[in-house]
């Protein structure tokens, strides 16, 4: 074959500038089905916020709802654990969320916008499973240093009670924060977007 | 009568011709030992598979919100969908448990080696395809398990710097799993893999069928041949490995069948109790580990918690873990012993594929218990040996000293 190839100029042009076109044909085929993958429009739809009233919630406690297919924690922390959240700095390994992600308003040390209420969307940022909320002190299982927080059972990575990420755990960041605000005293809504911030 | 008939046949399509080629004609080595069956026992479980997959699929359907209802419904109402169903799950386990002694039985008697390169690349290449089919089929009954297996594990492509984010979200085709993650999986569980399987079985074959098997000598059987240019130390594969490979199939099938019959979900480890469950998009299950086949690897991706050169622990995790499949694909060229069988290799050899064997099976415990300091310092320790092993492999088997390989079997 390429013997008889060789011996004009002509052929050898043709043969190739079919392959380039059938190689073109071939990308421009792969093209849509390799785009269908990706999330479609109705997928990339932010669906609607939602409102929940904290007023409800006890100090101390939590509660889980569902956003956008997303489980989002909110917390009402006592003063006694705020207080304490600057002291156990030195164990963080991002205590002043420079790489996290969250929106401007949340960016210090309480992660929050009020500082008693936490809004954290319920992923470890590592493989993306969902802690455990661990408040008590020093638990036998989680030893001496545990001063309340997030403990997640598929690699044992650890937050602190603002969502920071403790040193040496798989986890890379703090737990990401929602965009949200206070519409009212203790009415909460959760996947409000201003229209120039893109988060 | 029906001589003529198969004449007639074989002048238009040569059938006979290419089962005398494959068959009676087709020379083994005499000596294959036990281990030698797990190839076959391998082809068994896929007709299985195939099989009763084909049957749950016509029961099953692929939503979230009827998807998890829908086995329930396989379980209670179908005509015996629970033995259909149970043969299927077991069926996965017993398939890859095959695969692992299969594995070992190439690395064992140095099968890789020259001229069977392309017949272990082939091998490896289906053991990707079948990892993917595993995976893919898991996320199916859409149990707690189920969901978070498949979150964590598409997360794996967010670790890549600055594209992993879209990559992930490509193939769960939306933010998190979700029903279109569902669909896809089930697509591809039921004809993409399938289909890909089922080219490369035929690529495994016949390049094996091309060079001829090793044997536990790793003797080349083509060096002595008889007037008629037969291998001396060969007898045809019909009657003589059918009947040996048959009687073996039997008792693995009743085996099989005794599992699915009285310990179907074996006590956890080829059913998780947590999938007995819907998933729960709000709550992950307090101890989430993958099936047993896959615990090996997913050790080696916990066992990195350290970051390097600026980059999280998570991406090296991810890196080794994919790099110590990868490693197996080289193995051909890493191996520079000049004998094959790990008989007359060197001491070296034999002592670092004990350790090799050792530190593989000790990954597999860690990789199934939760995460503690101990589990997490063994499989640290157990990962150092595995890269080890093919790292150091090539100057091993090059300076080490062989026994003399028998030019008969
Ligand atoms: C479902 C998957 C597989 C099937 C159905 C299958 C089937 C077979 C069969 C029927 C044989 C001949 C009988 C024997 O030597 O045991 C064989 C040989 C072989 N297979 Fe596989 N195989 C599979 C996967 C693999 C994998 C994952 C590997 C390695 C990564 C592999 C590597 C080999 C090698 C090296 C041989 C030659 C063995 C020798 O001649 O000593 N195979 N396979
Ligand atoms: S997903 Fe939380 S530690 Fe891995």
């Amino acid at each position: 074959m390429s013997r008889h190839l060789k011996q004009s100029s002509r052929r050898r042009f043709l043969v190739g500038a079919t392959g380039v076109m059938g190689a073109a044909g071939v990308v421009g085929v792969a093209t849509p089905f390799v785009c269908s993958l990706a999330p479609n429009e109705k997928a990339k739809q932010v669906r609607a916020p939602i409102k929940v009233d904290v007023s409800k919630i006890e100090v101390g406690a939590m509660v889980t709802v569902a956003w956008n297919g997303l489980p989002i924690w909110i917390l009402k922390r006592d003063k006694q654990s705020l207080l304490s959240l600057k002291k156990h700095e030195a164990l963080l390994a991002d205590p002043d969320s420079i790489d996290s992600i969250q929106p401007k308003n949340t960016k210090n040390t309480f992660r929050s916008v009020r500082s008693d209420i936490a809004v954290y969307i319920g992923l470890c940022t590592h493989l993306g499973c969902t802690p455990k909320y661990r408040p008590e002190l020093s638990p036998i299982d989680l030893g001496e240093n545990w001063h309340g927080g997030f403990f997640c059972p598929c690699h044992g990575s650890k937050f602190d009670l603002a969502g920071r990420v403790y040193k040496n755990v798989p986890a890379p960041t703090n737990l990401e924060i929602p965009p949200y605000r206070f519409i009212d005293n203790d009415l909460l809504e959760i996947g409000y977007r201003e229209e120039s911030e893109g988060v | 009568m029906f001589n003529a008939l198969m004449n007639w046949f074989d002048q238009r399509l040569p059938i006979l011709s290419f089962l005398r080629k494959h068959l009676s004609c087709y020379f083994v080595p005499k000596n294959l030992n036990f281990l030698y069956v797990f190839g076959i026992f391998a082809l068994v479980m896929c007709f299985s598979q195939l099989i009763t997959g084909i049957w749950l699929a016509m029961s099953y359907t692929p939503t979230t919100s009827e998807a998890f209802e829908s086995i329930q419904y396989i379980m209670r109402d179908v005509n015996f969908g629970w033995l259909i169903r149970h043969m299927h799950t077991t069926g996965a386990s017993f398939l890859f448990a095959i695969l692992y002694v299969h594995i070992f039985k190439a690395m064992l008697y140095g099968s890789y080696q020259k001229p069977r390169e392309l017949v272990w690349l082939f091998g490896w290449l289906l053991f990707a395809l079948f990892s993917a089919e595993a995976f893919t089929g898991y996320l199916l009954p859409w149990g707690q398990m189920s969901y978070w297996g498949a979150q964590v594990i598409t997360s794996l492509f967010e670790v890549i710097p600055f594209v992993g984010d879209s990559i992930a979200q490509w193939v769960r085709g939306d933010y998190t799993v979700s029903e279109i993650t569902l669909k896809r999986f089930f697509a591809l569980h039921v004809i993409g893999f399938p289909v890909l399987i089922g080219l490369l079985l035929f690529l495994h074959i016949s390049s094996l069928h091309h060079v001829g098997s090793n044997n536990p000598k790793g003797v080349d059987i083509a060096l002595k041949l008889d007037g008629k240019g037969k291998p001396l130390d060969a007898i045809p594969f019909h009657p003589y490995y059918t009947v040996k490979d048959l009687f073996y199939v039997l008792l693995m099938l009743g085996l099989f069948a005794a599992v699915v019959l009285y310990v179907p979900d074996f006590w956890g480890y080829f059913i998780e109790s947590d999938n007995a469950l819907p998933a729960n998009i709000l709550s992950t299950p307090d101890h989430i580990a993958p099936l047993w086949y896959f615990a090996p690897f997913y050790s080696i991706l916990r066992a990195v918690t350290y970051p390097l050169f600026g980059i999280e622990a998570r991406f090296w995790g991810a890196m080794l873990m994919y790099l110590s499949i990868f490693l197996l694909a080289l193995l051909p060229w890493l191996d520079r012993s000049p004998v094959k069988s790990l008989r007359y290799k060197g001491k070296v050899s034999k002592f670092m594929f004990g350790l090799f064997v050792i530190s593989f099976v000790s990954l597999g415990v860690c990789g199934v218990m939760a995460m503690n300091a101990t589990a997490l310092f063994i499989a640290q320790v157990s990962s150092l040996i595995y890269f080890s092993y093919f790292l150091l492999m090539p100057w091993f088997t090059k300076f080490e000293q062989c026994q003399n390989v028998p030019d008969r079997v």
